[in-house]
């Protein structure tokens, strides 16, 4: 009996972990464009997510949207104006760091733009908590609170749920993530942008304008993870400060999954999402995230490539 | 002189103190007060973080890590044992020595932007930890009678002069570390590990001892945060913004300068405080806006930060005249007159061995049981076409390749497994193809970086050798212009003495006269044929035929990792089996008739 019991709370819990971590999957897909792509490590994403969740919270109590395409309109919405946000930032601040030579570091182009997104997160953050306040908040639909369910399962023992909203979100970032695959690997905008990625002079030579798709693939991983906040904001409470907590769920994810691989993100991010809901069984809720850190930190010590990554470092 | 000592740097820090003391007693209202007594704090996390991350350009984001561990630890040990502050900051700062270690060694293995985000996770994840054990918030218990020696005061103006004491005495190790070949050593592992590590810096051991005097001095911080305070919770502590903090504070006034941080927590903290005490209650977050705006100002218009902008804006308006003719000046390099004794014959002394070394890269051999010799006094010449395996064969010698099979005796010593830094301070000098200088440092300090590995003990004594150094091949009057801004020659020339100025029993010259014009290769030739002269061992590698028959005693072909031919120079050149290596097969015919 107990044994059913504890395979009943494991499989909830397998449900959580891949209804959350395909969430985070698609965060890490919009961070993946960004630090995969152009190797810089972008502090504000954290705060992207957290402006996605806002302004996906905004867009539904405006418009009284309360349905459960709500969100899922917010969200959107939310991402095209973190696209905005993301190009103008990376037009008018990081283009303007590039190449200065910050304390004398060799090879030290990334590190003024890491610094300068430091910045940009401490603003933003702030900037939100000013104008939003502290009162955290979440979108309220019907779906948030109510569940479809499977079952009974194993000889009328078992009963398994599905949060509504959190599915809707699962099948939504789904759907996006495939789409922003495709983009990428189809259309012609989407192959410039990784030929800049990968060797922006190369890139330059086959008059491709780099500093253009780095600012759209800067746009568009600010969209895609401000869009994922969106999804999130529909079923967990948010305040101005939430983007730290995320944005180490974010590269633990990236990293996992390996540089430059946007299946590898989406994955990475689903597996952290797996291994958080999992831990709920047999750790304290306090300490969820510090296990994630500490995957973070084990991935990152041990297989700093990523699991799906190939070893690239040289002598 | 000394490396680059801060002028008169106790003196400085007494008139500082004094003057920051003498303001804060005209200060009444309690808030200011307060703030006078919160600057120096930050200021220190501000010197703990340069101390680490500003002079080895390992960017740090987990600061906080030794911050808070210093702030618990001094909290807990007051509550649980009633133990006071007064032993309690050094029992903290003990804490964060150990911390740092901890961090420290499994983090080292990372590089760039994996080791910035590794370090963000350890505060978190204490963070996290310090919540689940029960200490959201952790309150020190008022102290009734003797309160003083629980650190407990009756007048704030005590706690700012405990505060300034703390500070001056952090920068004062600041200042020594930067003014010695601990910052030095930093400095040039920032600008080229590999060169540093080639020069005989042992990088792993100057970033931990960094690490170790940085999270000592951020726990120490920490802890008299806990007692200023009384309260501490886990965010304030472990949180993201004490890291970013300690970053800000160093990035703002100025990165790898002792007073940098100083001034950035001397201009930031109270312009942060006044305006959270202004606008605060209405505008929460008004901090971060702040440190956040000051951040991406920094980046965008002062990216080293106030200091150095200010140095260079006042040496510009007084002594730009000055410096212009000394640059005018220094563009002659010293051609070194010829040795003045008979070189000495060649000894029969081994100096080293080389047997049967081997290395594959996947499928291919880039040397493949390489076998040789080389006598005291000897200048030997490793030629062979592309990719014949002459460099990998130094990256073996030195320690940045690890050899699949065989050994290398020097002298007593087996050099394989040993790290380029050892291999170095045996005996072992090298140069680079493709010149590594530390660009933004002077030419003698390039140059004393070499030195520190013949002379361990005495800074004095290192810049003594790094003139001779400088001296032997031509370039004394550049010594205090940037590496940055030299030409390729006298780059060549520079490495050299940074090699000499090593006092190496054996010197390794990788293609030292790549890139350089026929007059330019004249210039080294000379100098190295002095070396020669003065009985230096030396094995150089070189692709250009002539050059070479010119100065070295024996020739070592290589040709798809394996020793082709060794022998005298003229013996060597009409090898058939060199010829084809060189020139094809075509040529060989041609060659016999």
């Amino acid at each position: 009996m107990s044994a059913v019991i504890f395979f009943e709370n494991l499989m909830q819990a397998v449900i959580a972990g891949l209804l959350i971590g395909s969430v985070y999957g698609l965060m890490c897909v919009g961070l993946g464009l960004i630090f995969g792509l152009m190797r810089v490590i972008n502090f504000a994403q954290g705060e992207f997510l957290m402006l996605g969740m806002y302004g996906a919270f905004y867009v539904c109590t405006w418009f009284g949207l309360s349905s459960a395409v709500g969100p899922i309109v917010g969200a959107v919405v939310a991402g095209v104006l973190l696209y905005l946000l993301g190009m103008g930032l990376h037009k008018s601040l990081l283009t303007k760091a590039t190449g200065i030579k910050v304390a004398g570091t060799e090879g030290e182009g990334h590190y003024p733009q890491l610094i300068l997104t430091l910045g940009i997160s401490l603003v933003l953050a702030n900037g939100a908590l000013i104008i939003f306040g502290n009162t955290p908040l979440s979108i309220r639909t019907p779906y948030s609170g109510s569940a479809w369910e499977l079952g009974p399962l194993v000889g009328d023992d078992m009963l398994l749920f599905f949060n509504k909203a959190r599915t809707i979100a699962l099948v939504v970032s789904v759907l996006v993530a495939i789409a922003v695959y495709q983009f990428v690997h189809r259309t012609r905008i989407g192959k410039s942008l990784r030929a800049a990625a990968d060797n922006p002079s190369a890139a330059t030579y086959m008059g491709i304008d780099v500093e253009r798709s780095h600012r759209i693939s800067f746009g568009i991983g600010a969209a895609i993870t401000g869009l994922a906040g969106g999804l999130i904001a529909s079923y967990y409470p948010f305040q101005p400060y939430i983007g730290l907590d995320f944005v180490v769920i974010m590269y633990a994810g990236v990293v996992l999954g390996g540089l430059g691989s946007m299946i590898g993100a989406f994955w990475g991010g689903l597996v952290i999402g797996l291994i958080q809901q999992v831990s709920t069984l047999f750790l304290p809720l306090q300490l969820q995230n510090a296990m994630i850190f500490l995957v973070f930190l084990l991935i990152i010590l041990f297989r700093p490539q990523g699991l799906f990554g190939k070893n690239v470092e040289r002598v | 002189m000394k490396l680059d000592q801060e002028p008169k740097l106790l003196r400085t820090i007494a008139i500082v103190a004094a003057v920051y003391l003498a303001f804060a007693w005209l200060i009444d209202d309690k808030y200011y007060q307060l703030i006078l007594t919160i600057v120096p704090i930050w200021a220190m996390m501000g010197i703990a973080w340069n101390v680490f991350s500003g002079y080895s350009g390992l960017v740090s984001f987990g600061h906080a890590a030794f911050f808070g561990i210093g702030a618990y630890t001094v909290a807990l040990a007051m509550i649980g044992f009633n133990l006071s502050p007064w032993f309690g900051i050094p029992l903290g700062t003990v804490a964060g020595v150990i911390a740092s270690v901890l961090v420290g060694y499994p983090t080292f293995k990372l590089r760039g932007v994996y080791f910035s985000l590794a370090m963000l996770a350890y505060p978190l994840t204490l963070l996290y930890i310090f919540e689940w054990l029960g200490y959201q918030e952790v309150t020190m218990q008022m102290v009734r009678e003797n309160s003083w020696m629980y650190m407990q005061f009756k007048s704030q103006y005590t706690y700012i002069v405990v505060s300034t004491v703390l500070v001056a005495i952090a920068v004062y190790i600041s200042g020594r570390i930067h003014a010695s070949r601990f910052g030095l050593s930093l400095t040039a592992i920032k600008q080229n590990e590999a060169a540093a590590e080639g020069a005989g810096v042992d990088a792993a051991a100057w970033k931990l001892r960094a690490i170790m005097v940085s999270g000592a001095i951020a726990a120490a911080a920490g802890g008299y945060y806990a007692v200023v305070l009384i309260v501490v919770t886990p965010p304030s502590v472990f949180g993201m913004i004490a890291s970013a903090q300690a970053m800000i504070m160093a990035l703002f006034g100025g990165v790898a300068t002792v007073w940098g941080p100083v001034i950035g927590a001397a201009v930031l903290i109270p312009l942060s405080e006044i305006l959270h005490a202004e606008l605060g209650n209405q505008v929460h977050g008004i901090h971060g806006v702040v440190f956040g705006l000051a951040i991406i100002a920094m980046i965008l218009y002062a990216p080293e930060g106030l200091l150095p902008r200010l140095r260079d804006a006042w040496r510009r308006r007084n002594g730009g005249a000055a410096d212009d003719a000394a640059d005018a000046q220094r563009r002659t390099v010293d051609l070194p007159a010829a040795a003045s004794a008979e070189r000495p014959p060649i000894g029969e002394q081994i100096v080293l061995k080389v047997n049967d070394l081997s290395r594959a890269f996947g499928g291919l051999k880039a040397v493949s049981n390489v076998s040789f010799e080389v006598r005291q006094g000897e200048v030997l010449g490793i030629i062979g076409p592309n990719g014949a395996g002459k460099t990998t064969l130094f990256n073996l010698l030195n320690g940045f390749i690890r050899a699949d099979q065989g050994s290398v005796q020097f002298g007593a010593s087996e050099l394989i497994g040993l790290k380029p830094n050892q291999v170095c301070r045996l005996g072992v000098g090298r140069t680079f193809q493709v010149v590594r200088p530390f660009p933004r440092m002077t030419v003698l300090q390039n140059v004393v970086v070499g030195a520190f590995a013949a002379e361990q003990q005495d800074d004095d004594r290192a810049v003594e050798l790094a003139r001779q150094a400088l001296d032997r091949v031509g370039m004394l009057k550049h010594e205090q212009v940037l590496a940055g801004g030299l030409n390729s020659l006298e780059l060549r020339l520079m490495e050299l003495a940074r090699v000499l100025a090593g006092q190496p029993r054996l010197l390794l010259l990788d293609e030292t006269l790549a890139g350089l014009g026929s007059e330019e290769v004249e210039v080294i030739l000379a100098v190295i044929r002095r070396l020669a002269d003065e009985g230096q061992t030396i094995v150089i590698i070189e692709h250009t035929m002539q050059a070479m028959v010119r100065i070295a005693d024996r020739f070592l072909v290589l040709d798809h990792g394996q020793v082709l031919a060794v022998g005298k120079p003229a013996e060597v050149v009409r090898d058939p089996a060199v010829i084809e290596a060189y020139l094809g097969k075509k040529w060989m015919d041609h060659a016999k008739h």
